[in-house]
């Protein structure tokens, strides 16, 4: 699997009231919880940003409330990848679970400017930054996490769980 | 190699002699818990995952504390599809306008999480149970979903930092500071993927609240879980609520921690959050002349009794600073009565403050006291993040009910030995 889009940079603790605010959490509309992905960071961030397009961000990414509104709206305003130094684990799990792919590196995020076009292979972990000409990689995938991408995500593995009579 | 103590009930719950950090696990949960904001997301996986019931009637809560009594059409119609859901289930353990209260003060409280249980909560703050000796950890709503499902969830199980708390409190200062001193410590990500264990002498200085606040803001550091050794307290809480058997767990003495650190209760003082991370601490004398807007008492943090108590010795006798609007939230209907029996009540309505409810409300920006711009608020919650209480130009203070109960009086941060 592979994507191509347009980096947009974060910095460091972003947390999940920043991604999606309380506020907006009074529904479970995925495309209108995507209308207000990072407000209150960029009020232009989802005008902005074209599908297939990717945040990039330092330490801990998606701290604070375990919503998962936040990958939501994430993954529903056509983010199609986050690159992070590293997460909050609540904001790690959903993200595999609800199918939206986050990739892992030290490098990465020092390396890429805003507006940097970038092509990532999921499976391999290669990150390209066709704008600087570089390559970075990313942390592997832990095979656990390997069999929820296989199946799109904790649905799809509690399904088939259940169809087996598991 | 020995095991820590959270590891330990994880592998009781996977049915394995050992495990260790890094291994990814099915465990078996006795608690799926969910509230209003999380459960209705959850909903739609548990039927996309082709689910037709429970797997446990008893096992599953469903709390709806967060933007209720409903505070808009939309809230209400997110309430409805968890309580319609939950009596077709026939959940038993839904708790509604009423019966409600914050979810992490209610379980315990009811008996339903004791030492040695597995909980996954729709709600970060899950971890709080650790002050009981319970595994409990903050989840998505499709593992919610999962959970409901299958009885089961995968974990990767976490390394351990060891927390060694020593000395005797001083006056004034409770759990909120012991997690705050450690949060500003180690930051909003030393615990990343790990468990915080606390051991200690000092630990016999702490009484259940102050544990439990301890343990809820365990994912402030960033961390899995935080978890208390069970002791004669522990025994003595879960005894007076008994609806089910415990199990006690004790780490390995060869448990093998990634970091250890220590914090000297006899040097510790009240101590601050400022905006806009909960690692941005400070200690009371170093504050300081912050004027305030807001103070709100109360959450999964700090709206027990205890804490209820704190405050009212502040307030007696008292007015809050005419500027200040307090805001007092007993966590739970029981607190709330409580509150009324031991005459809290009226002192809290007596220093002219407001005392609400049950509910999550302000704590993230819900309704119930929500900030305009350039405001600032002194609270017992467990974020500060930009836009937490409302606007994002607004400030947020985490404290103690101590240091919030002296702050409402002065108007502005103040110690509480100078009240």
């Amino acid at each position: 699997m592979e994507t191509k889009g347009k980096a947009y940079k974060f910095g460091n603790d972003i947390d999940t009231d920043l991604i999606i605010p309380a506020r907006y959490l009074n529904t479970s509309d995925y495309k209108e919880l995507a209308k207000y992905c990072m407000q209150d960071v960029d009020e232009s961030f989802t005008d902005k940003i074209k599908d297939g397009d990717i945040i990039v961000a330092g330490k801990n990414f998606g701290c604070g409330s375990s919503r998962e509104h936040a990958p939501i709206a994430i993954k529903e305003a056509g983010i199609s990848c986050v690159i992070a130094k590293s997460y909050a684990r609540i904001f790690y799990r959903n993200s595999f679970n609800i199918g939206l792919p986050i990739l892992e590196s030290e490098e990465a995020p020092d390396k890429i400017d805003e507006g940097d076009e970038l092509k990532v292979d999921f499976n391999s972990g290669q990150i390209i930054n066709l704008t600087k000409n570089e390559e970075y990689k990313a942390q592997a995938f832990p095979d656990f996490i390997k069999k929820i991408i296989e199946k799109e995500g904790l649905v799809g593995y509690v399904k088939s769980k259940l169809e087996q009579g598991v | 190699m020995g095991m820590t103590m959270t590891q330990k009930i994880i592998a009781d719950h996977s049915g394995k002699e050992s495990i260790k950090a890094g291994e990814f696990v099915e465990m078996e949960l006795d608690i799926v818990l969910g509230n209003d904001i999380t459960t209705p997301v959850a909903i739609k996986e548990f039927k996309k995952m082709g689910a037709k019931k429970v797997y446990d009637k008893e096992k599953i809560v469903v709390v709806l504390d967060h933007f209720t009594p409903n505070k808009d059409i939309k809230s209400a119609e997110q309430s409805k599809i968890s309580r319609e859901f939950c009596k077709k289930m026939e959940i038993k353990n839904f708790f509604d306008v009423g019966q409600m209260g914050i979810e992490h003060a209610l379980l315990p409280e009811k008996g339903l999480v004791v030492a040695g249980d597995t909980v996954i909560g729709a709600d970060s703050h899950t971890c709080t149970y650790g002050a009981l000796g319970a595994f409990s950890t903050g989840v998505g709503s499709t593992d919610m979903a999962g959970g409901m499902a299958l009885g089961t969830t995968w974990i990767k199980v976490p390394g351990a930092i060891k927390v060694e708390i020593k000395g005797r409190k001083k006056p004034h200062v409770s759990g909120k500071d012991i997690i705050l001193n450690l949060i500003g410590k180690i930051g909003v990500d030393g615990a990343l993927y790990k468990s915080i264990e606390f051991t200690g002498e000092g630990l016999k200085d702490l009484n259940m609240d102050d544990k439990f606040t301890i343990a809820n803001m365990a994912v402030e550091a960033g961390g899995k879980n935080g978890i208390f050794p069970v002791d004669e307290n522990t025994i003595e809480y879960m005894k007076e609520r008994k609806i089910k058997d415990w199990k006690i767990f004790e780490a390995d003495e060869d448990a093998e921690y990634d970091e250890e650190i220590s914090i000297d209760l006899d040097k510790l003082n009240p101590t601050v959050a400022f905006p806009s991370s909960p690692e941005n601490t400070k200690e009371i004398g170093e504050v300081g002349d912050i004027k305030i807007d807001q103070v709100v008492i109360g959450s999964c943090t700090n709206g027990r009794i205890e804490d209820m108590r704190i405050a009212g010795q502040i307030l007696k006798g008292k007015k809050v600073d005419k500027d200040v609007r307090t805001i007092i939230i007993p966590a739970t209907q029981e607190i709330y009565k409580q509150c009324i029996k031991e005459g809290l009540a009226e002192i809290f309505i007596d220093a002219g403050a407001v005392l609400s409810t049950p509910t999550c409300g302000p704590c993230l920006g819900g309704h119930m006291g929500i900030l305009a711009s350039g405001e600032k608020a002194v609270t017992t919650t467990n974020r500060n993040f930009v836009g937490r209480m409302g606007h994002k130009k607004s400030e947020v203070y985490l404290a103690s009910p101590a240091v919030a109960a002296a702050s409402a009086i002065a108007g502005k941060i103040e110690d509480p030995n100078n009240i």
